[in-house]
């Protein structure tokens, strides 16, 4: 069998690439380091449950029938029905930013009142903001794409509390750069949290994953996992086809890949790797020292739900401090901010049988690699714990939990890195992105994390953006 | 094809891209982005499409051709004349 497309990685961006090339007929095969498909999003099993890799929230929300909107238009390039999801909305999420609290959720109109009632001197800032955003129908990529998104609020926000409330939602779910969002990026997360909201499939992650490999299979693409790739192969600087971990040679006539930009490109031969010369998209400099974001999250297991015990929020963004902090920390976790979410806090038709509660801050990659074997599960705990005091401070209903917690698995940046083999366990990939999806190496194009549309949503638009562009667009011509 | 076998091919790659739209009282004058909810993405869908059923080739300068129902029958009846129809999902349309 000769391919015309092999892709590497089965994450969500490479599935919905995958499907997208099939269905017109291109012969695929997506290649998977792992046994488990889904990468960064993906499930497992431990002691008897069932869990989530990644799932808080599917986000970008859209009810049947609402056109034009990132969700809608995923399913129909993929051709998997709305119903076959089974979305159950959001109960409802909150910003807690140093001491204000701000509720929110798929109703936009919530949002926009109580950033009214915190801050009246900014609303007219914050709508004039969102009146400036670009349409979903803009290129992807536009010239001012990497701006800063910090700058642009400030432009219409002046107190900084507000910016930071704007801030650290979008950072937390989309940022690959430190104290910042790039602009283009912002406008899209805005709209995924804000104005379209949170949804969660009834079965979880693992539901939209079956939908997804079951249509992979359906239009005749395949995926081999615990198949991962060594080295991309080329010739006179295109690519020819792949070497497998187990020595194996499969010839093709196109690579993408969602491994992350610098890690494609050490797959490479050194010879055919672009240099990063002057005047060339600042997209391919070198990325490999830049600093990558990466996190530490806990999941507990209780009997009861959540809200028995007080926790009835989606999903919960904190800041303990005056201002916001967005960088790599200098000690294993920074929890002074982060994450609260249960999946117990959506609509349901059964209820979950067991309460589940998640806890996210931003994690060091290098503090938790330096664990020596027999410190790191300790380390686990006590940072689990460190994080959920911190949380606490936020949600006081926390409290309730420690004596209820039937288990609790927590995993670190080395986790993330080793089962998704981006660098420093980035969640979100380098700071620059690729957004047209070139490597600058002939036939091999970047899908995913490094192309730069981030999350559920974005992975899967971009695989399925770069499938339009870089072949069948292309194929037309 | 005949000419209202055009229209049913055109109406079946439709539904296949847009299930949830509702195809059975569409104008044939009227733009079809005006009547349903299709956006560029679904564009170039439909052409894929139609290459990929009836081998039929529509070049980018022509997509506007193909923007109301009359259109797509003008445009397409004299490529897809001696082809049989079938619909996108491979079984025959009775
Ligand atoms: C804890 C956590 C929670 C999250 N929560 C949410 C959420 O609630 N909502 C949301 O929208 N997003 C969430 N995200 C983000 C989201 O999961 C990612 O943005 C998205 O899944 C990225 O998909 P991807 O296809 O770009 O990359 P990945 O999922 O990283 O896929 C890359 C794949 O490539 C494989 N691979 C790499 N190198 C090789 C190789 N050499 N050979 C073979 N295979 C290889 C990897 O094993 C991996 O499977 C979360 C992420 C994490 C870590």
């Amino acid at each position: 069998m000769a391919y015309d497309t092999l892709i590497i990685g089965a994450g969500m961006s490479g599935l919905a690439a995958g499907i997208r090339l099939a269905q017109f007929d291109r012969r695929v095969l997506i290649l998977e380091r792992h046994s488990l498909w889904g990468g960064l999003n993906s499930f497992y099993k431990l002691k008897g449950r069932m869990f989530d890799s990644g799932l808080h929230a599917l986000t970008n929300f859209a009810p049947r029938h609402a056109a034009g909107l990132p969700l809608t238009r995923i399913l129909r390039q993929l051709r998997i029905p709305y119903e076959a999801l089974k979305l159950g909305e959001q109960a409802g999420s909150r910003l807690i930013h140093a001491g204000r609290e701000l509720r929110f959720h798929n109703d936009p109109r919530l949002f926009f009142e109580e950033f009214a009632r915190v801050f009246p001197g900014e609303i007219d800032g914050l709508r004039r903001l969102v009146a400036d955003f670009p349409g979903y129908d803009a290129p992807p990529g536009g010239a001012d794409c990497d701006d800063s998104a910090r700058a642009r609020l400030s432009q219409y926000i002046r107190d900084p509390a507000a910016v930071d409330c704007l801030m650290l939602p979008t950072c937390i779910y989309g940022s690959a750069r430190e104290d910042d969002v790039d602009w283009d990026q912002f406008t899209f997360l805005f709209r995924a949290i804000f104005l379209e909201g949170f949804s969660r499939p009834e079965g979880g992650i693992k539901s939209l994953l079956d939908l997804l490999l079951a249509r992979l299979k359906a239009v005749g693409g395949e995926l081999r996992t615990n198949c991962g790739v060594r080295r991309i192969l080329t010739r006179a600087g295109s690519v020819t086809g792949v070497e497998l971990d187990s020595g194996e040679e499969i010839p093709c006539e196109r690579v993408f890949s969602s491994a992350g930009h610098t890690e494609t490109l050490r797959l490479l031969d050194p010879r055919d790797v672009p240099s990063a010369a002057p005047g060339r998209d600042p997209a391919h400099a070198d990325q490999s020292r830049a600093p990558r974001l990466s996190y530490f999250e806990s999941i507990s297991v209780t009997a009861e739900a959540p809200a028995a015990y007080g926790y009835g929020d989606t999903v919960t963004f904190f800041n303990l401090g005056e201002r916001f902090r967005y960088r790599v920390p200098t000690q294993d976790i920074d929890s002074e901010s982060g994450v609260i979410c249960s999946p117990n806090n959506f609509a349901r038709t059964t209820p979950l049988a067991e309460g589940m509660l998640r806890l996210t801050v931003l994690a060091n990659h290098a503090h938790w690699t330096r664990l020596a074997p027999d410190e790191y599960a300790a380390a686990k705990q006590d940072a689990a714990d460190r994080m959920l005091a911190a949380a606490t401070r936020a949600v006081p209903a926390l409290s309730a939990l420690p004596p209820r917690v039937l288990m609790r698995d927590t995993f670190t940046p080395r986790t993330l890195e080793h089962y998704t083999g981006h660098l420093g366990g980035a969640v979100y990939g380098a700071p620059r992105k690729s957004r047209d999806g070139t490597s600058g190496v002939g036939r091999l194009s970047l899908i995913g994390t490094d192309q730069g549309m981030l999350g559920i949503i974005g992975a899967l638009l971009s695989g399925i953006t770069i499938a339009n562009h870089h072949v069948l667009a292309e194929s037309l011509r | 094809m005949t000419q209202d076998e055009v229209i049913i091919a055109i109406k079946d790659i439709i539904a296949q891209i847009a299930p949830d739209e509702d195809l059975t009282n569409l104008e044939m004058d009227v733009r079809l982005r005006e009547q349903i909810e299709l956006d560029s993405m679904d564009f170039l869908d439909i052409v894929m499409e139609l290459r990929k059923l009836y081998g039929v080739q529509v070049p980018e300068k022509d997509y506007m051709e193909l923007a109301t129902l009359a259109g797509c029958v003008k445009y397409l009846h004299p490529l897809l004349e001696k082809k049989p129809l079938h619909c996108a999902q491979g079984a025959p349309i009775s």
